[in-house]
């Protein structure tokens, strides 16, 4: 049976064109003719955005490196090849963007408003293909136009950027450089689970399992309240980046028209971890604990004792236990404790940990300094819980990340958000792959037309007719499992827009208080 | 518009003078203006006469505060070093005492004063690397002057300004908030101070993005609680983010500008005094004027050269020979080096031992003038040359082919190759070799590089921190060449006051 892919353009699903489409087929401006700007950008790519090549190298998603050209040397995947061949198989990769992709949902998104804006028009798009080209500074007119950019190309994923001042298509035609800025854009973050990788017991490098998504989990609880109750942002998307990891889109206004300090001391805010993968104190924390600190920790408390202690068992081996030693205040203490862990090898580090309090209530070390214990005990926690975030890709305002919905060419896994409200409950290997949504459209379609002849033969001339135009309508996603997905993320974006419609209308009123 | 509004204006019949303008807002008083605070937010422009020698005078003077300010920054001057250098320079060039001076020249000094801001900004205005550090500069001195303000006449400044009137958090808040309040205070109150006595602002984060950064504030729904004692930095992150917006403005307003005036050349004048040559290397990456480096010297400072360069030392060291783009590349950093015109020729003469002289000076010298701007068309002339090369530039450029050893080596060699090359340097700690392999794996080259600068400059960038005040600005990520050897340098003699004269090749 092979997937639900459409024959040609000419009979696509009646849902093809968006409701924000221009009305003819042709697009009103003709830079934006497909024809145009698919072939030139492919070749000019390398060549006209040097300028701007080094940023990419340093801005790349690390969750998705291991698939660009050169780093796949340096590091053999897990997956099996064949299989992430078979994702990014272009017949699949075409079912996918004709068929599921929401574009319509992620028009509204980034355009918060319903008729195109400037905040779409003038978004940067940038899309790496399969022969790992990188094409950036796409943009487009409507939903419907970049929809035909995507079944024209079938990009392995695309990235979304910043609005810029001027079209960034047309930025090579302006006399002046600093006419094309950066205006605006999502403040970003990006949590990838390899940044764990020395706190990580029971997985490596691309591999994930429930135990160690724990770390994502933690981080995403973490950041959010965060941002939420110290920052007061209200529009805050998760999404699953496809493997190991997870990104948030802070899409409130004032989030996405923050400068760089702004977006630097934000990520400075929420930063713990300082120093690479050496042995040495990671946490060098003042007291008093800030509130966010301490709020933090309560959070991340509940977690330690089952997903890092239990599950982790970070200090099971002799070395790993040494390092928890180093932590720790105190040389008779440490000395007791190295003692008792000697002659029990593997002793298991939930017993570790309790061993702390109990060897120093015997009173081994006489000059024991109860707080700093307790604070150190407090460090040891906020090290193997606290988020790790990559930092560099909140700081910058033209930084690209990856677009919801793209499939993870590893993995199959489309790119979904996660309701932060249920993040625990959220698993990755739930998430819906590429080949089984086109699987579960086929399925449902043949469903459906079994039943409509089954009716068709009882009721020839009945209500079967009016049924058959109301399923007609169901979009192909509708049909699928990605469909909570896209709900989801269409009742978020229904919230932005109800928030930016009030904004529009004080700021009309003369009455916003962020215009100057 | 700027200019009007700045109310300056050549008047042909006065060849010295500049009148004021008559402008329809302008008060009758404002002709007068009384400078009440020795602080200036520099609001309201200048609209009394003066000439256009004073014009330039005045602009020439606040140069030379500024760039000596710059200087201090380079020099990795603590803030109390900084002041300590600074008010000799600051008593000769741009005097402003206190009202409690009862100086009879109050009033000129803060004309001077107000003038010369508003000079420099018209002249720094053009683009945005020059208002960016024009802006800097200004902020350094105004918060340079507010520190050593007298603390009544402050506050009085203070409370003349309407922005800097923020809202009190009220008792009742404060009660509730306690706990918080005491617990994002660094250190907490400190001995002897009573939560009682001590009192909070509120604004909106963003007005506080250092505080935030640091977390020296409470956060709550978007509004930062910053205790008095932080008042400073929220005057002076107003005093920024005015000047960025004035700025901003005066930009947009210059190209407007009536060209045909005798403050043009001068403004122009003025402002290229203070352009580097390229955006992306900075003179300032050269070192100080007494230390320049010369063509014996180059082997006992190459300890200090990235990876790239001494990669190409070592080669040309091996080869007495470098290829083409290896040599272009070389040149042009050890230009950034401040290495003179005539000290390259003879470095390469040197370097190139087994050819003759009439083949060097064939094939090889009119090329290294030629990145000099020794020679060329004009616009190669004008520009002095070429640019050295940044690591963006050497990211990009195409892969080396055999024999050729440019381009940056954490990209061009293979990881097991690159990896005995940094262990040949010195690099033998397994979690930063294990680092720069993933760095590397990752394409993210110049962390790679950061990570063995930092990890080789380990002691001294700590000494740098604790005992210099060297902070975020002065160890911010590498990303030039000659920064690197310019950051090495200064760490590898931190501290050390080279005698003027002094070459550097003790080391
Ligand atoms: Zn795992």
């Amino acid at each position: 049976m092979p997937h639900a892919i459409s024959p040609e353009p000419t009979t696509e699903p009646s849902d093809a064109v968006l409701p924000d489409a221009p009305a003819s087929d042709a697009p009103s401006d003709p830079a934006d003719m497909s024809g145009d700007d698919t072939a030139a950008p492919v070749l000019g790519a390398a060549e006209s955005d040097k300028e701007n090549r080094l940023e990419d190298m340093f801005d790349t998603d690390s969750d998705d490196d291991e698939f660009s050209s050169s780093a796949a040397k340096a590091e053999p995947s897990t997956t099996k090849p064949a299989q992430s061949g078979k994702f990014s198989d272009p017949g699949i990769m075409k079912a996918f963007y004709q068929r599921l992709f929401p574009y319509r949902q992620l028009f509204q998104w980034l355009n918060h408003s319903p008729v195109p804006t400037i905040d779409f028009k003038h978004r940067e798009f940038a899309f790496t293909l399969s022969n790992d080209a990188y094409i950036r500074y796409e943009s487009f007119a409507s939903a419907d136009l970049l929809r035909k950019q995507c079944i024209e190309l079938l990009p392995s994923r695309f990235e979304i950027g910043p609005v810029y001042s001027t079209n960034p298509r047309e930025r090579k035609t302006l006399r002046k450089k600093s006419a094309f800025r950066p205006l605006a854009k999502e403040l970003v973050f990006d949590i990838d689970m390899t940044d764990y990788d020395e706190i990580r017991t029971c997985c490596t490098g691309a591999q994930i399992c429930p135990k160690c998504w724990s770390f994502i989990t933690m981080a995403v609880k973490v950041v959010d309240v965060a941002l939420r109750d110290d920052f007061g942002f209200k529009h805050i998307l998760w999404v699953y980046s496809g493997r190991r990891g997870a990104h948030a889109w802070v899409c409130d206004r004032r989030a996405r028209e923050m400068d760089d300090q702004k977006r630097r001391s934000v990520a400075g805010y929420l930063e713990l971890l300082k120093g690479g993968d050496g042995r040495g104190k990671k946490v060098n924390i003042k007291r008093p604990l800030h509130p966010h600190l301490q709020r933090s920790l309560k959070i991340l408390r509940a977690h330690f004792q089952t997903d890092i202690l239990a599950e982790q068992n970070p200090w099971e081996e002799d070395e790993k236990a040494a390092h928890l030693l180093d932590l720790l205040p105190d040389k008779a203490l440490t000395a007791a404790l190295r003692k008792k862990w000697d002659s029990a090898p593997h002793r298991a580090s939930t017993s570790k940990w309790a061993d702390i309090d109990a060897l120093a209530a015997t009173g081994v070390a006489d000059k024991l300094d109860a707080t700093q214990l307790k604070e150190a005990k407090q460090d040891i926690l906020l090290e193997y819980t606290y988020p790790r975030l990559d930092a560099e890709v909140s700081k910058k305002l033209n930084h690209l990340l990856k677009s919801p919905f793209c499939v993870h060419p590893g993995t199959g896994r489309v790119c979904v958000p996660i309701d932060v409200a249920k993040v625990e409950d959220f698993d990755p290997f739930e998430v819906p792959t590429v080949t089984q949504l086109l699987d579960q459209i086929d399925e449902w379609d043949k469903e459906h037309v079994k039943a409509e002849e089954g009716e068709a033969e009882n009721d020839e001339a009945g209500g079967a007719g009016k049924e058959q135009e109301k399923e007609k309508k169901l979009q192909d996603w509708e049909k699928t499992n990605l469909r909570p997905y896209v709900e989801y993320f269409r009742s978020f974006v229904n919230e932005l827009l109800k928030d930016e419609k009030t904004a529009k209308r004080e700021r009309e009123e003369g009455g916003d208080p962020m215009e100057f | 518009m700027i200019r009007q509004d700045f109310g300056l204006r050549v008047d042909p019949k006065r060849r010295s003078n500049l009148s004021a303008k008559q402008r329809q807002w302008g008060e009758p008083e404002w002709q007068q203006q009384d400078y009440a605070h020795r602080l200036n937010f520099y609001t309201v422009p200048p609209t009394a006469d003066i000439s256009l020698e004073e014009f330039e005078e005045w602009a020439i003077a606040r140069l030379k505060v500024l760039s000596e300010l710059e200087s201090c920054a380079f020099r990795n001057r603590s803030p109390e070093e900084t002041a300590t250098y600074m008010a000799p320079i600051l008593e000769k060039h741009l005097p402003l005492h206190s009202n409690s001076s009862r100086s009879s020249t109050l009033q000129g000094e803060r004309k001077k004063d107000h003038f010369s801001h508003f000079i420099l900004r018209l002249a720094f205005s053009s683009t945005e690397d020059l208002r960016k550090r024009y802006a800097r500069l200004e902020t350094q001195l105004f918060r340079l002057r507010y520190k050593d303000d007298d603390t009544r006449e402050r506050q009085a400044f203070i409370d003349s300004c309407d922005d800097l009137k923020w809202e009190k958090v009220g008792d009742e808040e404060k009660r509730e908030l306690s706990q918080e309040l005491k617990d994002a205070t660094p250190g907490g109150l400190g001995p002897g101070r009573r939560f009682e006595d001590e009192s909070w602002f509120k604004v909106d984060w963003e007005r506080v993005p250092e505080l935030v950064e640091s977390r020296r504030v409470f956060l709550k729904r978007g509004m930062a609680y910053v205790p008095s004692r932080e008042q400073s930095s929220l005057v002076v992150a107003e005093f920024t983010r005015r000047l960025d917006q004035a700025l901003e403005l005066t930009a947009r307003a210059i190209p407007r500008l009536d060209e045909d005036d005798r403050l043009t050349p001068i403004l122009h004048h003025l402002s290229q005094s203070f352009t580097a040559p390229d955006t992306a290397y900075s003179t300032a990456d050269a070192l100080p004027g007494t230390l320049q480096p010369h063509a014996a010297n180059i082997d006992s400072l190459s300890q200090h050269f990235p990876l790239c360069m001494s990669h190409l030392h070592k080669t040309l060291r091996q080869n007495s020979h470098l290829k083409h783009f290896g040599r272009l590349q070389y040149t042009l950093f050890l230009k950034g080096l401040g290495l003179s015109l005539e000290d390259c020729i003879i470095f390469w003469r040197k370097s190139f031992r087994l050819i003759t002289d009439e083949k060097f000076a064939k094939e090889y010298r009119y090329n290294i003038r030629h990145s000099y701007g020794d020679v060329g068309g004009d616009a190669n002339r004008r520009g002095r040359g070429y640019t050295p090369y940044s690591c963006q530039k050497l990211l990009t450029e195409a892969l080396p082919g055999p024999g050729q050893a440019h381009g940056c080596p954490y990209r061009t060699f293979s990881p097991d190759n690159l990896i005995p090359l940094l262990q040949g340097m010195g690099v033998q700690d397994q979690s930063v070799l294990k680092g720069v392999r993933e760095d590397v794996g990752k394409q993210r080259y110049h962390i790679a590089c950061n990570r063995v600068f930092e990890y080789a400059h380990k002691k001294e960038i700590k000494r740098a921190k604790d005992d210099f005040g060297w902070g975020i600005a002065e160890l911010d990520t590498i990303s030039h060449p000659n920064t690197y050897f310019k950051r090495s340098f200064m760490l590898k003699h931190l501290g050390e006051e080279v005698p003027k004269g002094e070459k550097m090749d003790t080391d």
